[in-house]
């Protein structure tokens, strides 16, 4: 009978759909494994910073919010206590020992104590966090711009990023890093920041400096931070790729 | 004008054929289902070169797209609106929730109210995850590759359409054939109706698009496409300070993320329902129009 034909078609149809998306999908696991193809849908990477850094003017600010605005709880992501000895030493002492050392291609390499960033002009904003899992928080974040420090200590015109070394350390033994270019480091937002709603930083937090670069994901904002490199190539650092989340196959150019 | 008999391809009993072939009367054309009717099918050409490729590439795209999709939404199964996360407070939530009795349950709660999804969302395979594996690419959870096909595959969709736009405009695919017309607009009560009874136009009228095509056509390409992709932008901080509008229209980064969500399973139902429609009024004959661009049309029981 004519319907039963057509159903059986329908059947066939269905079963063949059903195969082919499977064979597909099995094909992108395939091909995610493969040692080239990540190495081809990475060069979007290129095409996004190209097309981001083109249509954002240099000094384009990110939305500042209302004290009304702002998150009842902020989440602590990624390590949220750099648990070595070390730390824990500055910890009972309340940071008074903290310094960030900034260095590399600069005319005048620097040691900055904790207490001589506070000392300098601080700016506040209110932002909001965008982790690159989906989630955003908005928070009231005090600290120094991080041009002003670089402007202490004077880059060389080869310094091309600035690479920010953390007091923690992964399960692995891994140091945290992470990297910005230079560029923009100079952005009146991008700050070493010290407060967090109007309180030191918590431990969770990035105690007592991390660092606030509100045009990307929350991943390229850097806690712990106690030194700070400029050079002008990424490659002999780390894993090569610019962070520790880039080392792990997360895009450096964090913009989306 | 001549009204047009629709009849239904899947129910072939009750299809009005004036003169019904003998099982053994060989074909009189090439591809064909031969009937001795005068004429009784054509072949026109109905879509030109840069419409096929555009297609495919659109169903590669949209297939890696909402899978590699699923793959990131599983990181944060969660959706908002605003322009932040409050936690206790989602429009949404896919999560696997361990009773009192230690069993695992995958529960999806729509606006406060919780659904038992346990084995397709929340829970599947033994794992704790909102979309299953078969559903997100990589099938394995791993963010930092979905992205990277996410991100790859979304320049090709947003290039891939522009190409498109550019060429339906220029050649006026889209005045001549998707733009409605009058008398479209009026046809559509009678065209819902012949549709939901899956009635589709036979002969001359299917050498066209109808007008609920027309405007599923027009609606995806128009209007859902350019709104996934600008609720993509409004998810990326430095697009936000580039064009802060995109926040103000949408309503902030997380309601930006949830009508991003919505537009995906938009585009679902727009997949399903096209495919089934592709089924139903002829698959090989469609397939074969989006391949080689010739279609046939038959005109065996319509009058003319």
């Amino acid at each position: 009978m004519k319907h039963e034909q057509a159903m059986e078609r329908r059947g066939f149809l269905k079963a063949t759909v059903g195969a082919a998306s499977l064979v597909a999908l099995a094909g992108c696991d395939k091909l995610t494994q493969s040692s080239w193809f990540p190495s081809v849908l990475h060069k979007a990477e290129g095409l996004t910073e190209l097309a981001q850094r083109a249509v954002t003017p240099a000094n384009a600010m990110a939305k500042e919010y209302g004290e009304g605005d702002i998150s009842d709880v902020f989440p602590a992501n990624g390590n949220t206590d750099p648990g070595t000895e070390e730390y824990a030493e500055m910890v009972k002492n309340d940071f008074a020992d903290w310094q960030v050392l900034i260095d590399g291609l600069v005319t005048t390499p620097t040691m900055f104590s904790l207490g001589a960033i506070k000392e300098m002009p601080a700016r506040t904003q209110i932002t909001r966090h965008d982790c690159v899992e989906g989630w955003s928080a908005i928070g009231k974040w005090t600290g120094v711009p991080l041009g002003d420090l670089l402007r202490n200590v004077e880059p060389l015109p080869t310094a091309k990023y600035a690479v920010f070394y953390c007091a923690d350390i992964d399960d692995e033994g891994l140091s945290y890093y992470e990297s910005l270019a230079v560029v923009d480091c100079f952005h009146p937002q991008t700050i070493l920041a010290y407060e967090l709603n109007d309180k030191a930083l918590d431990i969770s937090h990035g105690a007592p400096l991390r660092l606030r670069f509100e045009r990307q994901l929350g991943y390229k904002q850097a806690k712990y931070v106690k030194r700070i490199e400029l050079v002008e190539s990424l490659a002999d650092i780390g894993g090569g790729k610019g962070g520790y989340w880039e080392d792990q196959g997360y895009e450096w150019y964090a913009g989306i | 004008m001549t009204p047009t008999l629709h009849v239904d391809p899947l129910v072939p009993e009750t299809m009005p054929v004036i003169s019904a072939p003998p099982v053994d009367q060989p074909a009189t054309a090439p591809g064909a289902w031969g009937t001795g009717q005068d004429l009784p099918e054509e072949r026109i050409y109905r879509h030109r070169l840069p419409v096929r490729i555009g297609h495919w590439l659109n169903v590669l795209c949209l297939f890696i797209l909402i899978m590699s999709g699923l793959q990131i939404f599983n990181a944060h199964p969660a959706l908002y609106w605003g322009d932040r996360s409050d936690r206790d407070r989602p429009l949404l939530s896919i999560r696997a929730v361990k009773s009192d009795g230690g069993q695992v349950n995958g529960i999806t709660t729509i606006l406060g109210y919780p659904f038992d999804t346990t084995g397709v969302l929340g829970y599947s395979n033994n794992s704790a995850r909102a979309f299953p594996d078969w559903a997100t690419v990589p099938s394995a959870k791993w963010l930092a590759m979905g992205r990277q096909w996410h991100l790859f595959f979304a320049w090709l969709f947003v290039i891939n359409g522009l190409l498109f736009a550019t060429y339906a405009f220029i050649s006026r695919h889209f005045t001549k054939d998707l733009l409605p017309t009058g008398r479209d607009l009026k046809h559509i009560p009678q065209a819902v109706k012949d549709h939901l009874r899956l009635r589709h136009p036979m002969g001359n009228e299917a050498k066209r698009y109808n007008v609920l095509q027309k405007l599923a056509y027009i609606g995806v390409l128009f209007g859902l496409a350019p709104l996934i992709v600008l609720t993509g932008l409004t998810m990326s901080p430095t697009i936000d300070t580039a064009l802060p509008w995109l926040l103000t229209i949408f309503g902030g980064r997380q309601a930006a993320r949830t009508i991003h969500f919505i537009a995906c399973f938009s585009f679902i139902g727009f997949i399903v329902i096209h495919v089934a429609q592709v089924m139903l009024t002829g698959f090989l004959n469609n397939i074969r129009s989006m391949v080689t661009g010739y279609f046939v049309v038959r005109h065996e029981g319509v009058k003319r």
